[in-house]
Formats: structure tokens, C-alpha cells, sequence
């Protein structure tokens, strides 16, 4: 069977959660490799939950937030920034490849942007293929 | 040797402190941390070239608070951990007091830490030890190259924690290791959780490893993992212009951000 990515997506739930409801009720086709989880603000995302989902199988994971400026608790979506870059660097030295994670801004009226990054991306992860940490790491379901 | 023990013996018969941290005799090849609380214990005290570990991790231990005040015997390293610890209010003057060693073996006294951090400001930018040149080098190689080295390195890991317990700045009373519910690291040495755990271990440990190296060397099994704190520590400081443990002013990067923050940095 083809591969077939599967993605995390992690979106604030002012801007970006908006901007995928858009994306639905405008009827916009996007693929539907992504599984999104709603969070109250990009900062909230941890990125102990982005290796998580990295190594409980997903092959991408997307962080969306609102534009710089635009976070509803004013500068969440900065230290997500942040913290996200150095995630980025970490996975890199350690030999993974970094794409399979990606940070976007999408606002609550970027409906079709959020279906175009969609599209994107999984076209890039599709061509990375299956994510190795689950591919060579993963445990026995039974040995956890 | 002598004026350390000078010093000691002052504030430990002066009643300044109760207890003084610094290095004793350990097996041949080693120094090992005493805690001296009596005049005789104090004559153990020594300072040499095999005294690397980084003491400052006692002061966060709750055995050794509850002996009571505490004087530590500090080279730089410690001297910045102390700094960085500070910054992150997790010390006051009213805690500790600091006795500074030159590397040669000579005392520095310091009023407190405000004298410290002037201490450490005017010794300038930290040198660059050879672990960065290493992270350099592993940095340069393809990605399937990095990806065979750390894994051969990772897998060898028993979790063990002791990087965990001998760095000043893993504090915590609650490792998010142990949490459970949900278990956002598998718990047993595998390949997979290991790969996570050292990933975390540097990502809580970002802007605020002052790159002392203890964690590789308390290593049982010799594991370079310090080049990952080292290798943030290098990003940190070469992306936002910042050293842990240069000041008492609480900044850390990641919990501040200026509006003009470069977005191709992220991509
Ligand atoms: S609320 Fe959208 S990024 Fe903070």
C-alpha cells in the first residue's frame, strides 16, 4: 500500500483552530492526513509533545499559531518561536530530519491557507517517507 | 590549600555557617565532595586539578539544606551555576556563602553574590572548551551519519538518571520522566524512550547549562551526552547573544522574546 503520511497538527485554539474551521465550513479541500489537536495557545505546546507524537508514530507535526502580534495572550506565539527553533536544532544534530516538523502562522480568516499548508506539507513529508523513529525504534506494544 | 582551609575554619568557628561544601580525598584518581561541619572535617578540605566536579548541585539538595547554612567552596564553574540558580531564585545571600578558588588554588572572598556575578562579569566571556569544537565536528556530518552516532551512543543508555542528579540545574522535585499520567517518556532503557529522554533533558535545560560538563562526566557509561546541553548552550548563545549564568537578572531566552525576533530563524 502507498505511504500514506499521518500528521499531528497542534493549533491555537483563537487564530488557527478558527482558520481550520474555515477551512471546513468554506468547503475547502485540503488531504486528510492531518489529526488536529486543539490547544489554547501555540506556547502551550510542550515540545515534549511534538517528540510524543513523533515517536508514538506520527511522521509530521505541525505547530500553527496566530500571527506574531496576534496571539490572544500577546506574546505566546513569540516564546513558541523560540523554543520551537531550538527543538528544530536539537532534532537535526541528532539526525532527524527536521522538516518532519513545521511551525505556521495561520489566522482565523486563512481558511484556504491552512488547506494550502496542509497540502504542502504533506506532499514534502510524503517525500521524506515514513518517519524512522517509529520505523526503527518503536517498542513492542507490549514492552511499554 | 592552606588559606582555603584558613577561610574555613574561619566562618565555620565564627558560627557563619554550619556546613561547607568542598572536595576531600577520594579514591587515587579522584576527589569526592565532604561536607565539613566540624573543625577537623574543615582540615579535610583540598583543592587540586582532580576537584572538576561541579558542587553547586548540593545546594539544591534538600539533605544538605537541612543541615543548615552552607558555604561552598566554588571554582568558576560552580561560580556560575551559583549565579544561574540565583537568577532563577532558587538562592539568596541568606542561604549560602561563597568561597572562590582560583585555579591555582587561592581563595577569593565574596560579600555576597551580587560580588559574584561582578566577579564573573569582569573575568569577560567564558572560554570555549574542546567540546564545542566536537559538536562542530558531528554537526558537519550527512544526517544518516549523525543519526548511526547518536543512536550507537543513546542506546547504550540504562537510564540511570545520574546526568539527571548531578546537574545543578535539574532541580525538580518532579521530573516530567516520572510523570506517568500520561507517560510522555517510556520508561524503560530503549532505544526509543532514550532517544526522548536526552532530547528533553537538553530542551529543560536550554539557556540555563552553564557547559560544565558534569552530566558526560557523571556518566556511568561515559556517554557524551553534555555535547546535547553543550550544543543548545552554543545555539543559545550564538542565535540570542546569551551565556547562562553570567548575571542575577532573570532572563532566560525562552521565557522572553523581542517583537523583532528573526522568523527565517524558525524555518
Ligand atoms: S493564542 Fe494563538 S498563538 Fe497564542
Amino acid at each position: 500500500m502507498a505511504f500514506e503520511p499521518r500528521i499531528v497538527g497542534f493549533l491555537c485554539n483563537w487564530c488557527s483552530y478558527t482558520g481550520a474551521d474555515l477551512a471546513g465550513t468554506s468547503r475547502v479541500k485540503y488531504p486528510f492526513n492531518v489529526r488536529i489537536i486543539r490547544v489554547m495557545c501555540s506556547a502551550r505546546i510542550d515540545p515534549t509533545f511534538i517528540l510524543k507524537a513523533l515517536s508514538d508514530g506520527a511522521d509530521g507535526v505541525l505547530v500553527c499559531g496566530c500571527h506574531p502580534g496576534d496571539c490572544h495572550y500577546v506574546e505566546g506565539n513569540y516564546k513558541a518561536m523560540r523554543r520551537y527553533a531550538l527543538l528544530k536544532k536539537t532534532l537535526r544534530s541528532l539526525g532527524v530530519e527536521e522538516d518532519r516538523v513545521r511551525l505556521e502562522w495561520v489566522s482565523a480568516s486563512e481558511g484556504v491557507r491552512f488547506g494550502e499548508v496542509i497540502a504542502d506539507m504533506t506532499e514534502k513529508i510524503r517525500k521524506l517517507g515514513p518517519n524512522r523513529i517509529k520505523a526503527e525504534l518503536i517498542l513492542d506494544k507490549a514492552e511499554r | 590549600m592552606e588559606a582555603l582551609r584558613k577561610k574555613a575554619h574561619e566562618i565555620i568557628t565564627g558560627g557563619q555557617v554550619k556546613v561547607i561544601i568542598g572536595y576531600g580525598e577520594g579514591s587515587p584518581e579522584r576527589a569526592r565532595a565532604i561536607f565539613a561541619q566540624t573543625p577537623a572535617e574543615v582540615d579535610q578540605l583540598i583543592f587540586d586539578q582532580r576537584c572538576l566536579q561541579n558542587l553547586a548541585v548540593y545546594l539544591m539538595k534538600p539533605e544538605v539544606k537541612a543541615l543548615g547554612k552552607m558555604a561552598i567552596t566554588a571554582s568558576k564553574n560552580v561560580l556560575r551555576s551559583i549565579l544561574q540558580l540565583a537568577s532563577e531564585n532558587q538562592l539568596t545571600d541568606a542561604d549560602l556563602v561563597v568561597i572562590g578558588i582560583t585555579d591555582d588554588g587561592g581563595v577569593i572572598e565574596f560579600p555576597n553574590l551580587q560580588a559574584v556575578e561582578e566577579h564573573i562579569k569582569a573575568a569577560g566571556t567564558p572560554a570555549k572548551n574542546e567540546d564545542r569544537a566536537r559538536i562542530e565536528e558531528i554537526d558537519k556530518k550527512p544526517l544518516e551519519e549523525r543519526w548511526q552516532y547518536w543512536q550507537e551512543q543513546l542506546s547504550a543508555c540504562v537510564k540511570c538518571y545520574a546526568c539527571r542528579s548531578a546537574c545543578p540545574m535539574c532541580y525538580c522535585t518532579r521530573c516530567t520522566v516520572e510523570c506517568n499520567q500520561p507517560q510522555w517518556i517510556p520508561a524503560p532503557s530503549h532505544h526509543l524512550g532514550n532517544l526522548e529522554w536526552h532530547i528533553m533533558r537538553a530542551m529543560h535545560l536550554t539557556g540555563r547549562c552553564i557547559e560544565c560538563g558534569e552530566c558526560g562526566r557523571a556518566c556511568p557509561l561515559g556517554l557524551p551526552i553534555n555535547l546535547l546541553t553543550q550544543k543548545l548552550a552554543a545555539e543559545i548563545e550564538s542565535q540570542f547573544d546569551w551565556q547562562a549564568g553570567m548575571s542575577l537578572k532573570v532572563e532566560n531566552p525562552l521565557s522572553t522574546f523581542k517583537p523583532d525576533d528573526k522568523e527565517n530563524f524558525i524555518k
